[in-house]
Order: C-alpha cells, then sequence, then structure tokens
C-alpha cells in the first residue's frame, strides 16, 4: 500500500484528496512507487486485452445456432468410473487462489523486512503457479485427445475450441511468465538483494521490498483475471 | 501552496511503510474459498437460467472485488491511484452492451437465412 504521510504535504482523504492530488502541479501518485503505478498502467492494459477476448467469446457464443458444448460435461473428470464435473477446473480454481494468499502474505512479511518468510510464501507461490500450469497442460491434451480442435470439436458449436484455447492460453501464458519472475524474486529475496539495495537488470532503481508488492500486484491480476475466466467460460 | 512544494522525491522514499494485520489478509483468503466453494456448487446442483446466471455473476464480482480491494490494496490506495483505474472499466461495460446488440442482430440474420431461408 501507498505510504500515507508525506513530510511537508498534507494529505486530504477521499475525493477532495484526489483533487488536491492531481491539481498539486507535482506527482499526481502520491506516495505512490513509480514502479507499482507502472504494474498499475499495465494491468489496465492487460485487463482491456482479456476483455477483448471474453466480450468476443460472448458475441461468438450469443450469435451461433449451433448448441454450446456443456462444459460441465466436457470438463468433467471420471473418479472412480463416475463422471464429476468441472473437477480439474474446481481444483485449479483453489490453488491459484492459495497462491494468491501466499503471495498477499509474502507482500506483507516482505514491508515487515521479514527475509525468510518472504522468501518462502514466494516460493510457495511460485509452486502454486507451476501446479496450475501443470494442470493447464493435462486439461488441454485430455481436450485435444478429444478432438477438440480452433476450427470444429465433437461437443457442439464449432467456435468453442478457438475461443478456449485463445482465452486459456492466453492466461495460461500469463501464469507462465508470473511463475518465471516468482522463482527470480525468490533468489533475489533469499540472496538478500532488498538489504543490501542491489540494483535490478533493467533498472537503476535500488532494490527494495516495493518490488515484491508490484510483483504481488501481478500475481493477483492473474488470480483475477482466472476468477472472469471461471464464470464465464467454465459455469456460464 | 507553500506547503506543496515542500514535498519532493526524497523526503517521501524516507517513510517507512505500514502493514495491515495479518488477520484481513487470512480472512480475505478464507472467503474467497468459500466463495469458490459456493460458485462451484452453482454448477454441481445444476441451477438454470436466471437464478444459475445471478449466482455466477454474484460471486465473481465478490471474488474480484475482495482481491482487488485487500489483496491488490486498493482500499488503502488514495483516491487519485484508485479512481484513474476504475473509471475505465466503464469502458468495458459500453463494449459489452453494444456487442450484445451485435450478437442479436447476427443470431438473427443466421436464423432468418440459414434457417428459415431467407425472404
Amino acid at each position: 500500500m501507498s505510504e500515507q504521510k508525506i513530510d511537508g504535504f498534507e494529505l486530504k482523504p477521499g475525493f477532495k484528496g484526489m483533487a488536491s492530488d492531481t491539481g498539486s502541479d507535482q506527482t499526481m501518485f502520491k506516495g505512490v512507487h513509480w514502479g507499482k503505478a507502472m504494474m498499475w498502467i499495465f494491468l489496465l492494459s492487460d485487463t482491456f486485452v482479456f476483455s477483448c477476448f471474453l466480450i468476443s467469446y460472448m458475441k461468438g457464443r450469443g450469435s451461433t445456432i449451433v448448441d454450446w458444448p456443456n462444459t460441465s460435461e466436457v470438463f468433467s473428470l471420471h473418479v472412480g468410473g463416475v463422471p464429476v464435473p468441472l473437477l480439474l477446473i474446481a481444483i485449479m480454481t483453489f490453488v491459484l487462489i492459495t497462491s494468491s494468499g501466499t503471495m498477499a502474505l509474502a507482500v506483507k512479511y516482505g514491508y515487515e523486512k521479514n527475509r525468510k518468510m518472504c522468501g518462502w510464501l514466494i516460493l510457495a507461490t511460485a509452486v502454486g503457479g507451476l501446479t496450475f500450469v501443470g494442470m493447464q497442460v493435462f486439461e488441454w491434451s485430455k481436450l485435444i485427445h478429444e478432438g477438440v480442435r480452433p476450427w470444429g470439436n465433437p461437443f457442439g458449436a464449432s467456435q468453442f475450441g478457438s475461443f478456449f484455447f485463445m482465452i486459456t492460453g492466453f492466461h495460461g501464458f500469463h501464469v507462465s511468465i508470473g511463475v518465471i519472475f516468482l522463482f527470480i524474486y525468490t533468489y533475489k529475496v533469499f540472496a538478500g538483494h532488498y538489504e543490501s539495495k542491489k540494483r535490478g537488470w533493467f533498472t537503476k532503481m535500488k532494490g527494495d521490498y516495493v518490488e515484491i508488492e508490484i510483483l504481488g500486484l501481478y500475481w493477483h491480476f492473474v488470480d483475477l483475471v482466472w476468477v472472469f475466466i471461471f464464470a464465464f467460460f467454465y459455469l456460464w | 501552496m507553500e506547503e506543496t512544494n515542500k514535498m519532493n522525491e526524497t523526503t517521501k522514499k524516507e517513510e517507512q511503510t505500514s502493514t495491515q494485520k495479518i488477520g484481513i489478509y487470512l480472512w480475505i483468503w478464507l472467503l474467497l474459498f468459500v466463495l469458490s466453494f459456493f460458485s462451484y456448487m452453482v454448477d454441481w446442483y445444476q441451477f438454470q437460467g436466471m437464478l444459475r446466471w445471478s449466482l455466477i455473476l454474484f460471486f465473481m464480482f465478490l471474488k474480484a472485488g475482495l482481491i482487488m480491494a485487500f489483496f491488490m490494496h486498493l482500499f488503502w490506495e488514495r483516491y487519485a491511484l484508485v479512481n484513474v483505474l476504475l473509471w475505465p472499466m466503464t469502458a468495458i461495460a459500453c463494449f459489452i452492451f453494444l456487442m450484445t446488440a451485435e450478437f442479436k442482430y447476427t443470431l438473427f440474420s443466421r436464423f432468418f437465412y440459414f434457417v428459415v431461408g431467407g425472404v
């Protein structure tokens, strides 16, 4: 969270504060690290990308005259011969929420300069993300074996495959990038780069635990997008 | 506006960031689990029609709101940042509205020309 006290500047709360922050002829996001502001702007643009995917899915699904495949059957898993609807998707959802929770705690412990705890929690988050990607690979290969292709499938409307691979693929790509960075930052935290103020590779910015919050924003965003995909693609 | 000029990059970086209590994160975490479980139950019990759609949307927005407000700290951020992030979302709502009209028209055309056979 932003630092709420700035020397020599009165930070007014609420909309009054917004007006004075915006009209102060200075930096607009008072007390917000530039890296964090930039991450938010990136996430805002990413929101639009995912919105476009989901809206095109809505348009595609709404305008087809062939029945849409029943997702609760398509994504069911057989446990002991009994089909359990959406089982894998439910587990994936819980795994991603778990990793989101560990990330939130990692940010908190980072700001408290609890290096070990922060590192272990980021590692746990990375392992959760890796598990998620692994299950997604399993899901993809299962569907491909069953004959789902971007141009058609045995279950119903032929648009199903292209939307499925596009939307979950783009989300899975985000998760994979996140996992790579989570492992890198696990190393950076354990190596004590934020205590020694070591600089990063792309920046002259001195290492600080605010980087963990920026990483956390990205990771929570990935979870946030999954909330929408889960609701619209799998449950709807 | 005297005090405004005193603020500069160096002074604000020295401040120690205060953190929230761990309880709030654990509560939100638990709530997210419970809400996800409920939205899975919507499918488990095969609710259909308006009930299904409204429940899905309700749990979805609640989960998204909790993640953004507490995990992404928007609840504690200044309004200057929060408003810059949230107002653009109305553009998405407009786009959804436009595309709803569009898919209804496409569906009508397909029925009319492919099923009914045109005029």
